[in-house]
């Protein structure tokens, strides 16, 4: 907790507390935490001088601003038209094999969370999903289980 | 500026430039209906009821929204406008929870007079309320939640935003999950929420309602061992009316208290009382203060002194400005001391057994429910208070005995603690407590009436946000010579968004007044979140009139004159901050977080 | 019907002839007027999918009077299909930041600021160098003008221009009312220029060759090149630029697979035109051409026969229901109805009847929602259950 307030009030002191820093504070909240927790979300309402609520009702309006804890690694798979038409199912019931884990759910170390997604821009090259911030592309079962082996050993 | 043409249904009408299409309608006497819409409240345009058709575009323009343009052709009622706006309330119904009958809100709902109007007799579309998880939130005492009502228009949070500053509600998530949220979804109990009502008094749907006490007090008054005493407050007598057929703006003292009469209650006392007690013991407090600073340079006396009557503005400064708690006055509200009179001094005099007696209180607000049940108010060795109702509860039970207020009589309160002034009626408006206060600390130290023309002190009365005035003494008493040439430095602000600014200005240092009175609602009282709905600001005008005028026909018009008030300060309570007074009349204040 | 206009393949967007410090120092030589007009003149319009004439709205900021305006450049390429934004900012990001500092110049202002999408995150550290580098030689060039990105969140729709600057001042990417218009008060309710990525990417092109050499491609009405986004049941998907003009017949020969039922112009919040309308459907903006002319922000997704236009439209209605903002009425419970509504069709809990009560939906969506998104769900509904009716019932 006193890490969080910690970084609330130094994210605060680079971008500044007025309201249109808001999005940047959440954001390098999220970068760090993956999540925004109560306490976070009242460290820059305290911050900003707004009130938590304001925080709370901007917060959940953004779905890559997560409220609720998440994994070290977020997986957000594409699930809109052309993802879903080249076999985002099939990514994603890989996924929840090896993880054992549901959409929505984090697996019981923390290390990751599924999520779905709306188009990530990458229909020439679906199915596609995001590991936080990177990309990948072109998937097949395969390949998700390769780029996971590789987050499991991280 | 030059006004500009425009047409409206084929008739050709001047409008003031930067008028929106639906100002420009209600002046040429042609109805939009809205919802989102609300005179207290900034522009959202959300709702898409109020869409009119502007001729040569074939998208229709939300007409809250849309300013005039020269030559603009409107048509408010086309064929394309109606079928739009039925669709319209068709989808609003869809998402809410239509079980009209059962609604608290029935026959005072917006939607359901709109549904009403287009006559929307059958559901072709599916109703969605099974597949959403609503929830009702009902652990505040004052206010509930009922989250399958809401038809999001967003007016609850633009009121607790614009009016008072607070932001407890927000809008969360988007979408189909879109909703009107606190912190987290965390009940308003455990929130910011001060409970001023100002939310449910702009919900046009039952999404946010009082929590009504009217069963227990019809329980208690059926209760033969019980003594129920009712007391109501000054802006109560200038709101019920509206409720019941009456014009805003109508003073229906008399007929009020034969109503209560009717009911059922034993004693039909008046909060008016308390309120010229209130004085006394406020301004004695002030001019105490005031000594203390001025003569004895007590560094650890605080100045301004604040007001303490709105439970709103307390809950507000307790989570804002905790801080700042020393600068209230010590002061219980009217409500509370009558509370804690009602069962000493009142049961003493009747020789009642206060455990038998069951205390009621009829007010403007619904801060007042919490206020009443917060557990210091017990210093009669009871609670204090034991039912608010609200304006709006009262009429409900008047309705339900099936009383016809139009035709009642006028009839006096019971007395004793039924005797007040036209001082006290005025703390339903804004200013009002100051306006009493100076009329009788103005007195009381100088000898002599405030040097107001009619003692109307006009400079602290009327419905700017904050108000400042300025009140010379000169040749006060010996007693109070320390006051020669002192400048009062009083100011109002009510709204809490207003009190917001007078805090920060304090805060910074940038105003330096004695004494400052605040209200937690737009207009004081008389605009309180308990009032009838609709509340905006004409109807707020109205009222105010109505107190004023209420305190004009009073023949007795300063607190310190009230008879009652000589008496029990004689009989029971010594002197103002005496040790009585400060057992039953003051209190002390609570600390709260703001997040 | 068909336009008779063959598709014609482009390279200026990506063609990268590493000159833009030149074409910037020249151009910012120029008088302001001549560049406005230039721009009029070439007719180009917004690429972003609603089209509005770009030379307007930076006319109308230059003549809007403020102590601070804003040029923005909009990168939060949501609508599902189109990623070509992305592509631009990653290849040729210098031509961007160009344009908008000469747009910055001509309306008198010195703040430029890049909305990036949250999804294109891994973007953001080379387009910072990239903004280093150019205004390090703005500095050079004693020209004031200073790049800042500010990241979304994963919101589809910010890309909306006013709920954009909603988001960027901090607070829920709720569209506002329109008037005022950004040119007149836009972010911070100051005069704001705010366009898509490829729009300021093709007034590079415009300043650097002049306006007669964008304007006689295309068709009228309809000039210049655009980036089109193909995905989908193609053979070649990706990114392509192409005069404006095509018929979608054309369009399908050179990208379909064979097998093409139907294609998605515009994302989904455009239309779905079905196999027998490719013919008469051009590419481009609102005109005259003879037939079903359709704007299109970039998009094409192209279907084969093995696609359910149901699970299409199951598929769009869910996008647009979770990425409403949620504050208007239409939209909010529209989308929600529609999407419910067509699968009790579906499985028979409603009458194939109720589709016509779901199309009389879309029209007043249409007709009252409060932005792009409400009033655009209506063009893939109905142009997917008017075509595709039997697919949403069987």
């Amino acid at each position: 907790m006193h890490q969080t307030t910690e970084l609330v009030h130094e994210l605060a002191e680079k971008y500044g507390r007025s309201r249109e820093n808001l999005l940047p504070i959440l954001q390098g909240v999220v970068e760090k935490e993956r999540y925004l927790s109560e306490g976070s979300m009242i460290n820059i309402a305290r911050e900003l001088d707004l009130s938590a609520a304001e925080v709370y009702g901007t917060a959940t309006f953004y779905s890559f601003l997560e409220y609720k804890k998440m994994g070290q690694f977020v997986i957000r798979v594409c699930k809109t038209i052309t993802c879903s038409m080249k076999g985002k199912n099939q990514i994603l019931l890989t996924i929840q094999d090896m993880l054992k884990i549901g959409v929505g759910e984090t697996t019981q170390d923390k290390k990751f969370s599924l999520l779905e997604t709306n188009c990530l821009g990458w229909c020439h090259k679906a199915p596609a999903m995001l590991i936080n911030d990177e990309i990948y592309t072109e998937l097949t079962p395969e390949k998700v289980r390769e780029i996971l082996s590789d987050y499991m050993k991280k | 500026m030059n006004k500009i043409n425009m047409t409206i249904n084929g008739v050709v009408y001047e409008v003031e430039p930067g008028k929106t299409i639906l100002e420009a309608a209600r002046d040429a006497g042609i109805i939009i209906p809205t919802l989102c819409y609300h005179k207290d409240l900034c522009i959202a345009g959300n709702c898409r009821v109020c869409v009119v058709e502007i001729v040569g575009q074939n998208r229709l323009s939300a007409s809250c929204a849309t300013p005039c343009q020269d030559n603009m052709e409107i048509l408010t009622n086309s064929l394309k406008v109606r079928n739009s706006r039925k669709h319209i309330i068709e989808l609003l119904l869809s998402e809410h929870n239509a079980d009209c009958t059962k609604c608290y809100k029935n026959g005072n709902c917006e939607l359901q007079e709109l549904a009403a109007e287009y006559k929307i007799m059958s559901q072709d579309l599916i109703d969605l309320v099974p597949f959403k998880n609503y929830t009702i939130d009902m652990f505040s005492p004052s206010i509930i939640k009922d989250d399958s009502k809401c038809i999001r228009c967003q007016r609850c949070v633009r009121t607790c935003a614009e009016l008072q500053g607070v932001n407890a509600l927000t809008v969360a998530y988007k979408g189909d999950h879109m909703k009107i949220s606190t912190f987290f979804e965390k009940s308003l109990n455990d929130v910011v929420c001060t409970n001023c009502g100002q939310c449910v008094n702009h919900c046009p749907t039952g999404a946010l309602i009082e929590k009504n006490y009217i069963e227990e007090v019809w329980e208690a008054i059926s209760d033969p061992e019980k003594h129920v005493v009712v007391q109501t407050a000054p802006a109560v007598r200038v709101g019920l009316g509206e409720e019941l057929g009456f014009e805003a703006g109508s003073r229906v003292t008399g007929k009020m208290v034969s109503a209560l009469k009717s009911l059922g209650f034993d004693s039909v006392l008046d909060t008016d009382f308390t309120a010229d007690l209130t004085i006394m013991e406020e301004g004695t407090e002030l001019l105490t203060r005031l000594k203390r600073s001025l003569v004895d340079h007590d560094p650890d006396v605080k100045l301004p002194m604040a007001t303490s009557c709105s439970p709103g503005w307390i809950k507000y400064i307790e989570h804002l400005y905790p801080e700042y708690l020393g600068h209230l006055s010590t002061c219980k509200s009217p409500q509370q001391m009558f509370g804690a009179l009602v069962k000493t001094y009142y049961a003493r005099s009747r020789k009642l057994n206060p455990e038998k007696i069951v205390s009621v209180s009829i007010m403007p607000c619904t801060a007042k429910k919490f206020e009443s049940n917060r557990p210091e108010m017990h210093d009669s060795g009871y609670r204090d208070v034991d039912y608010v109702l609200t304006t709006r509860e009262l009429a409900i039970m008047i309705k339900q005995a099936g009383i016809d207020f139009m035709k009642l009589p006028d009839k006096k309160f019971d007395r004793i603690m039924g005797e007040s002034t036209g001082a006290a009626v005025i703390f339903g408006a804004t200013g009002g407590v100051m306006e009493a206060a100076l009329r009788t600390a103005y007195e009381l130290v100088t000898g002599r009436e405030v040097p107001f023309e009619n003692i109307n002190i006009m400079p602290v009365r009327g419905m700017e946000g904050v108000r400042e005035a300025i009140i010379k003494i000169e040749n006060p008493l010996e007693a109070w010579s320390f006051l020669d040439g002192v400048e009062l430095r009083c100011a109002i602000a009510h709204g809490l968004v207003n009190a917001k600014k007078v805090m920060d200005e304090l805060k910074a240092q940038k105003n330096n007044y004695h004494f400052i009175e605040f209200m937690a609602c737009p207009g004081g009282c008389l605009g309180g979140g308990g009032q009838p709905i609709p509340t905006n600001p004409e109807i707020r005008e109205k009222r105010a009139k109505a107190i004023y005028d209420e305190d004009e026909a009073m023949h007795i018009r300063k607190s310190h004159e009230n008879p009652e008030i000589i008496k029990i300060y004689e009989d029971y309570l010594g002197k103002p901050l005496g040790e009585k007074s400060h057992h039953l009349l003051h209190t002390k204040y609570t600390e709260r977080n703001r997040y | 019907m068909a336009t008779a206009y063959n598709l014609k393949r482009a390279d200026f967007i990506f063609r990268n002839e590493n000159d833009w410090e030149k074409i910037l120092s020249r151009t910012l030589q120029r008088d302001k007027q001549e560049l406005i007009n230039e721009l009029i003149s070439s007719e180009l319009k917004g690429r972003g999918g609603a089209g509005f004439p770009t030379g307007l709205k930076w006319k109308l900021a230059s003549e809007a009077v403020s102590d601070q305006k804003y040029v923005i450049c909009n990168a939060d390429e949501g609508e599902p299909g189109t990623f070509k934004d992305r592509e631009i900012l990653t290849r040729v990001p210098f031509k961007v930041l160009a344009a908008m500092s000469i747009c910055g110049y001509i309306i008198g202002c010195n703040t430029g600021i890049i909305y990036l999408r949250g999804e294109y995150k891994f973007l953001k550290s080379e387009l910072e160098k990239a903004i280093k580098e150019f205004e390090y030689y703005c500095k050079e060039i004693h020209f004031d003008f200073n790049i800042q990105i500010f990241m979304g969140s994963g919101a589809y729709i910010c890309g909306e221009e006013t709920a954009l600057m909603e988001s960027m001042e901090g607070m829920r990417g709720e569209p506002r009312n329109k008037p005022p218009f950004p040119t007149g008060s836009g972010y911070m309710g100051k005069p704001t220029v705010i366009n898509n990525v490829e729009t300021l990417a093709h007034t590079f092109t415009i300043f650097k060759y002049g306006s007669k050499k964008f304007y006689d491609l295309g068709v009228q009405f309809s000039r210049g090149t655009k980036l089109f986004s193909v995905s989908g049941d193609t053979p070649k998907p990706g990114i392509y630029e192409l005069e404006l003009g095509m018929s979608l017949s054309d369009f399908v020969d050179e990208f379909g697979d064979g097998d093409t039922k139907a294609v998605q112009v515009g994302g989904a919040s455009g239309f779905l035109v079905p196999r027998k309308r490719f013919n008469e459907t051009a590419i481009g903006f609102k005109g005259k051409l003879s037939g079903i002319s359709l704007p299109t922000g970039g998009s094409m997704m192209l279907f084969n026969s093995t696609r359910s236009m149901y699970n299409l439209l199951d598929n769009y209605l869910e996008f647009f229901r979770e990425e409403s903002c949620g504050q208007c009425t239409p939209c909010r419970v529209g989308c929600q109805q529609l999407l419910i509504g067509i699968k009790a069709v579906k499985s028979g809990a409603k009458p194939a009847g109720y589709l016509d009560k779901l199309l009389k939906l879309t029209e007043t969506m249409q007709y009252t929602a409060k932005c792009g998104l409400g009033q655009s769900v209506a063009n893939s509904f109905s142009s997917i259950v008017e075509n595709f009716r039997e697919e949403m019932i069987y």
